[in-house]
């Protein structure tokens, strides 16, 4: 498939989301308006998690800790009865870069398993940190009482708010085009696929891998924000450790390495679970096992289904 | 703080630090020599932990139940290997991430069916309850000292059988060089399916052991999973030695940070400000220990020898 019928592809699939909220009026089923807005936000982190895991081959085991530090910022915020959509937004993105930052700037030094186990425990240390907090709810959260407030658009506003979901989901799909195409972008992909060499062309790739990561939290910063905003409470359980092997999923069922890979894998994962959990209360019995196939019969994702292989 | 609650709480450090080093150890050894990184070793933990406490009701007798919950985590490790993670052992590291994180789905939902998802509690026999006085004004309970005696005995069986039998021999072999090893004539595959059920075995005694002081639930055993991730890169992966140092230290890093974190802030902050810090520095102090481990180095406190 060329990149010209992929435009086309994508260009439907996303003229397809904008349709959803119509239909679901048409159809009186605000419940997929709910749904699909929620598979969106998760879509965008996934897609951050994409950037460094399938580009830059960092196989992070804590993505979730932005999911987390985005809602957090927007929640506290909110509780000390700060609720300026654009100072909240702001401390999301800039905390989770730092958190990133800070986090990278240890793990980055290793790799193979033990980023992935460094990755995962950090996350895990925040998770503890925000259930032992008990001015924020503990392990219970908090209900988020007044969503950003963004003066023009109102996120009362269910319609309203699932376009900027979409309009962010855009946004962050041109940029991560961009971005991996980016001199920045081709360091970050030649230190996967080969370190060795990339260091002997003169590139040291810890401060490009840095960035990524950096980057990558902060994207994902934002999707926390949107989260917490779209189920109006705050939790801990943002940052469960099981959260970071389903935005894994994500991306491994998307398919690795393609830019709109993740946004399906979203989509796949989370209506396969919406799905199997109507059917039956057990449906993790089915859902694990499945997961175990795709790992290892369905290596290329539905990306790669779709649009054949790529790079 | 006294003498005796920091003797107490040394002890209770020690008996976390046994626990982690039995997971530590299976999970350290299977990267050792298969190279495969399983998540869902917790899942032993927690099939053990089930198993024993069954057998203990049905069977009336706390021996039987721990070694027919041994030998149950054993033979489910086995199954677990041929069927599921044999594939895997070429595969790279993120496919073993996310087939096994897949398992664990798995084995948390098939506990749950099986024995609701509600807590269930392990008894202790009357022979193993009660206290012991170790000296004048420290009561312990006798049960943690046979986790600690267990744990330790353990141990030094493992170095045993790995630095001193045939066995641990081409264990040891089989890390260095597998196709080497394969080439000498060992049956490889069976070494690896009996060095995947010795640890799951190791990992279902750790459950066993902890269900009587913790409760018995789906998805204990990823909580514990994430600190022996910690041990590990600490003391450094597939060594046996760095294990048990890695295992100790978070043991009482851990023990010894939630029990004096709190009273040891106190004395500079102001009492609530200590209450609010306390907790959670105490809760974050083995994730920092392990940041300042890596910083100073990345390869842990004992590395194996390659």
């Amino acid at each position: 498939m060329n990149s010209r019928t992929r435009a086309i592809v994508l260009a439907s699939g996303l003229a397809l989301l904008a349709a959803v909220p119509p239909l679901a009026g048409l159809l009186d089923q605000p419940f997929y308006l709910d749904l699909v807005r929620r598979v969106m936000i998760f879509a965008i982190a996934a897609l951050s998690l994409n950037l460094i895991l399938g580009y830059g081959g960092m196989i992070s085991f804590g993505h979730a800790a932005y999911l987390g530090i985005g809602a957090y910022a927007v929640g506290v915020l909110a509780h000390y009865g700060i609720d300026n959509g654009f100072l909240q937004w702001a401390l999301a993105i800039g905390a989770s870069a730092l958190v990133a930052l800070a986090i990278g700037a240890v793990s980055i030094r290793t790799s193979g398993v033990y980023f992935i186990m460094i990755t995962l425990a950090f996350t895990q240390m925040l998770y503890y940190l925000g259930i032992s907090i008990e001015e924020f709810g503990g392990d219970d959260g908090m209900r988020l009482a007044v969503k950003s407030q963004f003066g023009l658009i109102d996120l009362n506003n269910t319609i309203a708010f699932y376009y900027l979901v979409l309009a962010i989901l855009v946004l962050f799909l041109f940029l991560g085009h961009r971005l991996v195409n980016s001199r920045f972008g081709m360091v970050i992909r030649a230190a996967r696929s080969n370190e060795a060499r990339t260091r002997s062309i003169g590139f040291s790739p810890y401060p490009y891998r840095l960035a990524a990561f950096v980057i990558a939290g902060a994207m994902c910063g934002l999707a926390g924000a949107l989260l917490v905003n779209h189920t109006a409470y705050l939790t801990p359980e943002f940052m469960n450790w099981t959260r970071s092997g389903e935005l894994m999923f994500m991306v491994i069922l998307g398919g690795i390495a393609s830019i709109a890979g993740p946004v399906l894998g979203a989509f796949a994962l989370l209506f396969l679970e919406d799905a199997l959990s109507g059917w039956t209360e057990h449906w993790q019995l089915i859902l694990g096992p499945l997961l175990v196939l795709s790992v290892l019969f369905f290596k290329r994702g539905l990306a790669g289904l779709l649009f054949g292989k790529n790079e | 703080m006294n003498i005796i609650l920091i003797l107490e709480q040394t002890l209770n450090g020690l008996q976390l630090g046994v626990m982690l080093f039995l997971m530590a150890a299976g999970l350290t050894l299977v990267f050792g020599i298969m190279n495969l990184v399983n998540l869902a070793h917790g899942s032993f933990y927690m099939v053990g932990a089930y198993l024993a406490t069954t057998f203990y009701q049905a069977t009336g007798s706390f021996a039987l139940g721990v070694l027919l919950g041994l030998a149950g985590t054993l033979v489910v490790g086995i199954v677990v290997e041929r069927v599921a993670l044999r594939t895997l052992y070429e595969r790279d590291h993120l496919d073993q991430v996310l087939a096994t994180f897949g398992l664990i789905l798995f084995f948390n939902e098939l506990m749950a069916i099986l024995w609701g998802r509600a807590a269930i509690y392990a008894t202790l026999p009357g022979y193993l309850s009660g206290h012991v006085e170790l000296f004048a004004g420290l009561r312990y309970p006798l049960y943690r000292l046979v986790i600690i005696a267990v744990g330790l005995a353990v141990a030094g069986l493992l170095w045993f059988v790995v630095a001193r039998t045939r066995l641990g021999m081409l264990i040891r072999a089989g890390a260095s060089n597998r196709t080497m090893v394969a080439a000498l004539g060992v049956n490889i595959r069976l070494l690896y399916t009996l060095v995947f059920g010795f640890g799951a075995a190791l990992a279902g005694l750790a459950g066993l052991l902890s269900g009587p002081i913790h409760v018995v639930q789906p998805g204990m055993g990823e909580l514990i999973l994430i600190e022996v991730f910690v041990v590990i890169v600490i003391g450094g992966i597939g060594s046996i030695r760095g294990a048990l140092a890695g295992a100790l230290i978070v043991g009482m890093a851990d023990t010894l940070g939630r029990a004096f974190v709190r009273p040891m802030l106190a004395t500079v902050l102001s009492p609530t400000a200590a209450d609010t810090a306390g907790p959670a520095l105490a809760s974050m102090l083995i994730y920092l220990l392990m940041a300042i481990v890596l910083a100073l180095r990345p390869q842990g406190l004992f590395p194996a020898r390659t």
